[in-house]
């Protein structure tokens, strides 16, 4: 792996170098890997990056059926926060943030991790009730994270709408000042250059259309591009995971939703931080480049069209003006759906199913990108071990048997 | 933004409707019967396909009755709208 | 030629000239036309670099004329309007009004001086993706790099105060919606709207002409336009047909919804503007027929972007449309015969022009003969590979293919040509898949999804007639599929069509230098052929991942100009077709749309319906302090003048333990239910039995999801042998009706029982503590109000104060109390009457904040407070509600083993070691204090109160173990670990002696 810095953009500039490598091989899928993982999304390459880095397990292979971190990795709103209610969730996230903060060191590719805050706004008494609980649970997890009232908000967020008159006014909101925004593409392809050297195999435009077991057992994977044996696969292929985990037989608690996502035209700074309201379901960020990220919601029914709904996306644009009265004639430059994986719980799905060496990574709903790396791990932990690794061991299949759930969205709202 | 027909009132803009999930997904009579995996398979697994879904939804903001309709998850094509029973 | 405006042509164009129109750009006046846009009027006066460039600072010229503009991208407001800035608008699609103010959105100090202009000597370092190649060290620092790149970065500057305009929406519906009005779409419009079909005709420009608007044309031996307006007659005629001028079609979603941008007021000037700024139109169609046009593309050399250059036709249409020189010698750069035709048209105009270059070593078709007879120069087989000028074009190098025999032409206006892209943004959005053509040499619509059919140049039709007639028989067969008449063929006029748009493909063309670096492709994010080239070195493959890396396509204008160049050049280096490139994902808007035209009427106080009882102006003119609950808005306290809330509650809560409470419950869900098998239903639906319950009686009950959680909860009464009424939740009264409606319906139609919602028809009026018995017995005579004959948990009907009522005696503060319903008309009336008797019975109106305090010094739990949807009625301690004999909803999943464990967590009461500690809800409970991070939490405050009654703080907990813990501490914000004695939730007449009394 050619290391990337300054001085070697400066040789390469002045082409005293070679000229940059290719970021991954493209090599033909071989015949047996000893893991397999499905999805080439940031999840699926932290798993195989971490398989390789963390375990030493190098002969793997990543089936991506389009491109690499062309799914929800690419259409997400970039998101990276920890905090959290429940002690289970707090923790595989905040694992997640910390790898973060040394991911482009890391990986020697800037993913562009931005630690700028982010602020969960409450709307009502009901709300602020649940946002200091949430924010005292974060507190004695050790995750950053503390109340602010109107008056402060309205000093640290100049052009939010803090006024009673408000339709829903701004009571107060939580802070984690470590929360922030990433480059998602760069996590992506980050993630692959490392992979890559450290051997994984990355083939792209490689569709899995069937699952083989042998004994009760995951044998090998049907694709595009021929069989290819292996021991143990790993399926993480957010907003597929039920058509996939049907080629085994493996029923899982998951719907498709499309969630709707837009930009607006880039401008010069005017939001320094991350704002999420849950009460008129939006959220916004600006990205280095200028443009206003929002968030809007899921559409309420099952889809796996990655197309926007223009219904979804008027309502986030009402609750953005309704916050930020200044961007009413900032102009929408395109918008977007991804394919989100809704639990009954709001919270993820990580570990071995009823077949053995068949693994699920799924149901992150509509916050799975802050998980990426934190996800990678502990996947490659459980696929490298075949045990949970202690943060991903509340988030097994089996808690909808047991009932043991960890309901983010009862009490915390969005889990973005 | 789908336009569905309301087997009592007609096309409608989706935004009349709320929409119910998998359709004949019946309640276990004997639900003591179940163990917690049957019980959870009701409570929680849906088939969630890419392509044809047969799904419940409820003119909710209309004449507030239950229907399903047979629709592609991926088009977003409605095949067919029958009544429940 | 005016001297203000020295590139003004003498006569032609489309512009007023009686009508002047004075505007600033960078602080300078100018003038212009009333029909002019902003850029036709810079040009009119001279100015030919209007930007910087994103990356390099390069300086920038116009290059094209309407929405596909990539460079002269301004922010504009208008003088003495506050708040009108607008961060980003193409000075091609702004229309000149008086007033107006431009500015650049890149280079400082000046447009002709950048700072950050030297940028492009870093050309080599700053080469696609470069930031993600450093930046890196220290690791603490991208904070400050960030800080400087967000600065370089973005275009235009946010507007500084609220938006002074207001926004519409309309919802539409026909049965043929034509997008765009030139020749194609206008035919089609026409020949829909004669087979009697409703016709919307959506088109972006402020008069209808589509592409003549900019050309000169013949059509049936007449200049072009005369047709146009005779069909623009004709249309006018047709009663069902709806021409929207300036509407942008912008999105095509599912099911034949269309979304359309219309700008009403912009175009005016300020004290001439009523109504709206602009109207999203959401419109339903049967069948829609695209006669969206299509974009001429430039072509890839190096220095490609100097001001001065365009695209041929937007040369051709500021000439023809704006009466104005884009320069005064030009070269004409071509790959197709469409150029031709405006270097003619520049010809004219008296525009010298110096050279038509062309890469076809026998260009021009029937054109060339006229081009001779103008005089034109023609290099066949020639390419230009360079330019130069400093600020803008002076001069242009043109050489063989094989790069000899270069020479250089002066020149301050390079009109370029790469051929022509149908815009297939629309067919794309509705699920179209566009195809690669090799003969046209651009992406085609493929089959459509939709009901939806392409006309003219948008489907690669090129040839005026061919336009006509395509778009006649669109519309003659989408009125057909829509159900009407056949109008039969339609008569198109001849045109003097000559020449062809097919392309050689000229995708890019080199000089002999190494390693060109500024022959751009995109020109808002500064894209080059080399960045696309490094791209693909560095093992990016998908076009998606090559305009991810280099940023093609993402500017503002969406690559309309640029996407299919780079898509074709990354074929080009990956040893592919462009057909096996494909294009990126068309996604919508198709050009962008106002956040605020979006959100419509949809902000303030219209953001979210607001409900409101009865009894609410009453409140208002008490002083009330409210409280949004869902959508309700409920009095929280009423303070007296100069009272805080503490005080106002604590005095609240005495009065209704001690004389009368008065308190506005009408916002509680209501429904009727009615039919034999209610009781059936009930048994089902609630954990208890009610089988067993009299009518005349009340009963509380507890719902479950069928995950065993609390759900909601409420009263339920029953009046009758089949009629009973239930109450549920203020907040969960909408979906509590539909999860009755949704088992009724499609799990037990056999149950013959119906719901109607009665929230709004009743107004319920709950007056509490010990003296509401005389109260309620002063104003209602018929009904025995004695302990014996109306006993707790009983309903009556009757009259009240006059007004037909029923009185329930039931109660959620824990004393005496009895909730009088009233229809909800007479819900004031019946209020008053009560305030009336105020000082006779010492009556006190109270809050839901009072509210809160009164339930939880007995123990009663709110529904979303006590719990979050984890919570089971056994974790509440309500076992008693369980019913042993029957299932219910969600009985099923409290014998799930987690449900059954002994740790979970409990509802107990909370007694703070000091009593005046009033302990902060959410406050999260601890075994142990000051112990190493993460703490263990046991627990968390869902309720905290003082309670004036018991001269002490209390509070409710969820508390892992119940009342297993006796002492716990709730660990505070502040860093501080109070104890806390876990006790009983239930702190007041635990017997219940006082609501019994």
């Amino acid at each position: 792996m050619k290391r990337y810095s300054v001085f070697a953009l400066a040789r390469n500039a002045l082409r005293f170098g070679p000229g940059w490598p290719a970021l991954w091989r493209s090599p033909d899928p071989k015949a047996s890997y000893d893991a397999v993982i499905v999805g080439g999304g940031g999840h699926g390459l932290a798993t195989a990056c971490y398989l390789a880095s963390e375990h030493g397990i190098t002969n793997v292979a990543v089936l991506e059926k389009g491109w690499i971190g062309g799914g929800n990795t690419g259409r997400n709103t970039t998101i990276v926060r920890s905090n959290y209610l429940w002690d289970d969730a707090a923790a595989l996230y905040e694992k997640s943030l910390q790898l973060f903060e040394g991911l482009s060191q890391a990986l020697n590719f800037n993913v562009m991790f931005s630690q700028r805050g982010v602020f969960n706004l409450g709307h009502s008494v009901h709300e602020m009730r649940d946002i200091a609980r949430r924010v005292n649970a974060n507190r004695l997890n050790g995750i950053d994270g503390r109340l602010v009232g109107a008056d402060e908000l309205a000093r640290l967020l100049p052009i939010l709408n803090v006024s009673a008159r408000g339709r829903y006014p701004v009571l107060g909101a939580s802070f984690q000042p470590r929360g922030g925004v990433a480059r998602h593409d760069a996590v992506a392809w980050g993630l692959a250059r490392a992979a890559d050297a450290r051997g994984v195999d990355i083939i792209q435009n490689c569709e899995v259309t069937g699952i083989r077991r042998e004994r009760g057992r995951v044998a090998g994977v049907e694709t595009t591009r021929g069989y290819i044996r292996a021991r143990k696969v790993g399926l993480v292929a957010a907003g597929h995971s039920s058509v996939l985990a049907s080629m085994a037989d493996v029923r899982l608690p998951i719907e498709s939703h499309p969630l709707q996502a837009l930009v607006s035209e880039p401008m010069k700074p005017v939001l320094d931080t991350v704002v999420m309201s849950n009460a008129v379901h939006a959220y916004i960020s600006q990205s280095d480049k200028g443009e206003l990220v929002v968030g809007a919601g899921i559409d309420s029914w099952n889809g796996y069209g990655q197309r926007g709904s223009f219904g979804t996306v008027e309502g986030a644009l009402a609750a953005i003006v309704e916050m930020f009265p200044i961007f009413s004639r900032v102009r929408m430059l395109r918008h977007w759906a991804g394919i989100v994986d809704t639990t009954p719980d709001a919270c993820p799905i990580i570990g071995e199913t009823p077949v053995r060496g068949l693994f699920v990574n799924c149901g992150w709903g509509t916050g799975g990108f802050k998980a990426t790396p934190g996800s990678g791990w502990v996947l490659a932990h459980t696929m490298a071990t075949g045990e949970p690794h202690p943060l991903n061991a509340p988030f097994a299949l089996n808690r909808f048997v047991t009932g043991r759930l960890v309901d983010e969205h009862g009490a915390a709202g969005v889990a973005h | 933004m789908l336009l569905i027909e309301c087997p009592w009132c007609g096309p409608r803009d989706e935004s009349e409707f709320s929409y119910g999930g998998e359709a004949h997904i019946v309640r276990p009579p004997e639900p003591d019967r179940l163990t917690d995996e049957e019980w959870a398979d009701y409570l929680f697994m849906r088939k969630n396909p890419r392509g044809r879904h047969l799904e419940q939804w409820c003119h909710a903001h209309g004449c507030r009755q239950w229907f399903n309709a047979e629709r592609d998850t991926v088009t977003s094509e409605i095949v067919r709208i029958y009544r429940v029973e | 030629m005016s001297i203000s405006q020295p590139f003004r042509l003498v006569g032609g164009g489309r512009i007023d000239r009686r009508r002047r129109v004075d505007f600033r750009f960078n602080g300078l006046r100018f003038e212009g036309y009333r029909g002019d846009t902003l850029a036709s009027a810079l040009l009119a006066n001279g100015v030919r670099t209007v930007g910087r460039s994103i990356k390099y600072h390069r300086p920038r010229g116009f290059v094209g004329s309407g929405a596909e503009e990539p460079n002269g991208i301004f922010t504009v407001r208008h003088t003495g309007v506050e708040g009108s800035t607008i961060p980003h608008a193409p000075g091609t699609v702004v229309e000149l009004v008086e007033g107006l103010e431009a500015h650049a959105v890149n280079g400082w100090p000046s447009l002709r001086f950048d700072f950050a202009g030297g940028l492009q000597w870093l050309g080599g370092m700053l080469s696609a993706g470069f930031y993600y190649k450093t930046f890196m060290w220290p690791r603490a620092a991208w904070h400050w790099y960030e800080w400087a790149i967000r600065r370089m970065a973005g275009n235009g500057r946010a507007p500084d105060g609220p938006d002074p305009d207001r926004y519409d929406k309309r919802n539409a519906f026909c049965d043929v919606l034509v997008v765009g009005g030139g020749p194609a779409g206008l035919a089609a419009s026409l020949a829909a709207a004669r087979a009697g079909a409703r016709v919307i005709l959506a088109d972006d420009q402020p008069e209808l002409g589509g592409s003549l608007l900019g050309a000169r044309r013949q059509l049936g031996g007449k200049p072009a336009f005369a047709w146009v307006a005779n069909c623009a007659a004709a249309l006018a005629d047709e009663p069902e047909v709806t021409v929207l001028s300036r509407t942008t079609a912008f999105g095509f979603y599912d099911h034949g919804f269309v979304a359309a941008l219309e700008r009403c007021t912009d175009h005016l000037p300020p004290p001439r503007r009523r109504g709206p700024r602009e109207r999203v139109w959401r419109i339903r169609a049967r069948r829609v027929v695209l006669a969206a046009g299509a974009t001429e593309r430039p072509l890839v050399f190096e220095n490609n972007d100097r001001p001065g250059i365009m695209l041929a036709g937007a040369a051709a249409a500021y000439v023809n449309r704006y009466g104005v020189a884009p320069g005064r010698r030009a070269v004409v750069f071509t790959n197709n015969d469409s150029a031709w035709r405006a270097a003619l048209d520049l010809v004219e105009a008296k525009i010298e022009v110096a050279a038509i270059v062309d890469v076809r070593p026998e260009p021009g078709g029937a054109l060339a003969a006229r081009a001779e007879a103008a005089g034109i120069p023609v290099l066949a087989g020639h390419a230009v590979v360079d330019t130069q000028g400093r600020n803008a074009l002076r001069r242009v190098r043109a050489a063989r293919l094989d790069g000899s025999g270069a020479r250089n032409l002066d020149c301050d206006l390079l009109a370029v040509s790469g051929g022509w892209n149908p815009n297939l943004h629309l067919h794309a959005q509705s699920g179209g898949r566009p195809r690669f053509d090799e003969t046209r040499g651009c992406f085609l619509p493929g089959p459509p999804v939709q009901a939806e059919t392409g006309a003219g140049a948008c489907r690669g039709t090129f040839r005026l007639d061919a336009c006509v007639r395509e778009g006649a028989q669109a519309g003659r067969e989408a009125a057909l599929a829509a159900g009407f008449r056949d109008v039969g063929v339609i008569s198109a006029p001849s045109t003097d069509e000559e020449g062809t748009t097919d392309p050689d493909p000229a995708w890019a063309v080199h000089s002999r230098r190494p390693r060109p670096r500024r022959a751009f492709v995109d020109f808002q994010n500064d894209a080059t052929a080399a960045d696309l080239a490094l791209a693909v070195r560095e093992g990016f493959e998908s076009i998606e991942h090559i305009k991810r890396y280099t940023l093609l396509g993402f500017g503002t204008d969406q690559g309309k100009t640029g996407n299919v160049n780079g898509m074709a050049l990354a074929a080009g280096a990956l040893g592919r077709s462009p057909a096996q490139v494909g294009t990126t994902t068309f996604r919508p808007p198709y050009t962008p749309v106002t956040f605020g035209a979006a959100a419509g009427l949809a902000t303030g106080e219209l953001h979210d319906p607001l409900r409101v009882t009865p009894m609410h102006e009453w409140h208002e003119a008490q002083g009330a302090v409210f409280e949004p609950v869902g959508q309700w808005l409920r009095p929280w306290y009423f303070p007296k003048p100069g009272e805080e809330m503490r005080a106002a509650v604590a005095r609240e809560c005495l009065a209704a333990r001690e004389g009368v409470g008065l308190f506005d419950a009408s916002t509680l869900g209501k429904i009727d239910l009615q039919g034999p098998d209610a009781a059936v239903f009930l048994d089902r639906i609630y954990t208890n039995d009610w089988s067993s319950l009299a009518i005349g009686r009340c009963r509380y009950g507890l719902m479950l999801g069928e995950d065993g959680m609390v759900m909601d909860d409420g009263v339920t009464a029953r009046l009758g042998e089949h009629h009973y009424l239930m109450t549920t939740t203020t907040g969960g009264a909408a979906h509590v009706l539909g999860w009755l409606e949704r088992w009724r319906q499609t799990e037990w139609p056999e149950l013959r029982v119906r719901f109607t919602s009665v929230t709004d028809q009743w107004a319920t009026i709950g007056v509490a503590g010990p003296r509401s018995r005389d109260l309620v017995a002063s104003l209602c005579e018929e009904i025995d109000l004695g302990p014996e004959s109306f006993r707790f948990m009983e309903f009556r009907e009757g009259v009240f104060a006059g007004v037909p009522c029923r009185i329930f005696r039931i109660s959620f503060t824990g004393e005496l109390s009895f909730e009088i319903n009233v229809p909800a008309d007479y819900g004031r009336y019946a209020w008053d009457r009560i305030v009336e008797r105020t000082e006779e019975f010492s009556i006190t109106p109270y809050g839901t904040e009072t509210m809160h305090v009164l339930r939880a010094e007995k123990g009663f739990i709110v529904v979303g407070q006590e719990t979050d949807g984890s919570v089971t009625p056994v974790d509440l301690g309500m076992e008693w509600i369980l019913s042993k004999k029957k299932d219910f909803i969600g009985r099923r999943s409290l014998a799930r083993s987690d449900c059954r464990r002994p740790d979970r967590r409990r509802l107990v009461g909370l007694a703070a070691a000091d009593p005046n500690e009033v302990l902060p809800e959410g406050a999260q409970l601890v075994d142990e204090p000051f112990t190493f991070l993460p703490v263990p939490m046991v627990g968390y405050v869902t309720s905290s109160y003082w309670s004036p009654n018991l001269g002490r703080s209390i509070a409710l907990a969820l508390v892992a173990g119940g009342r297993d813990r006796s002492r716990v501490f709730a660990a505070l914000e502040d860093g501080r670990f109070v104890p806390v004695d876990v006790v009983s939730p239930v702190f007041l007449d635990p017997r219940g002696e006082r609501q019994r009394g």
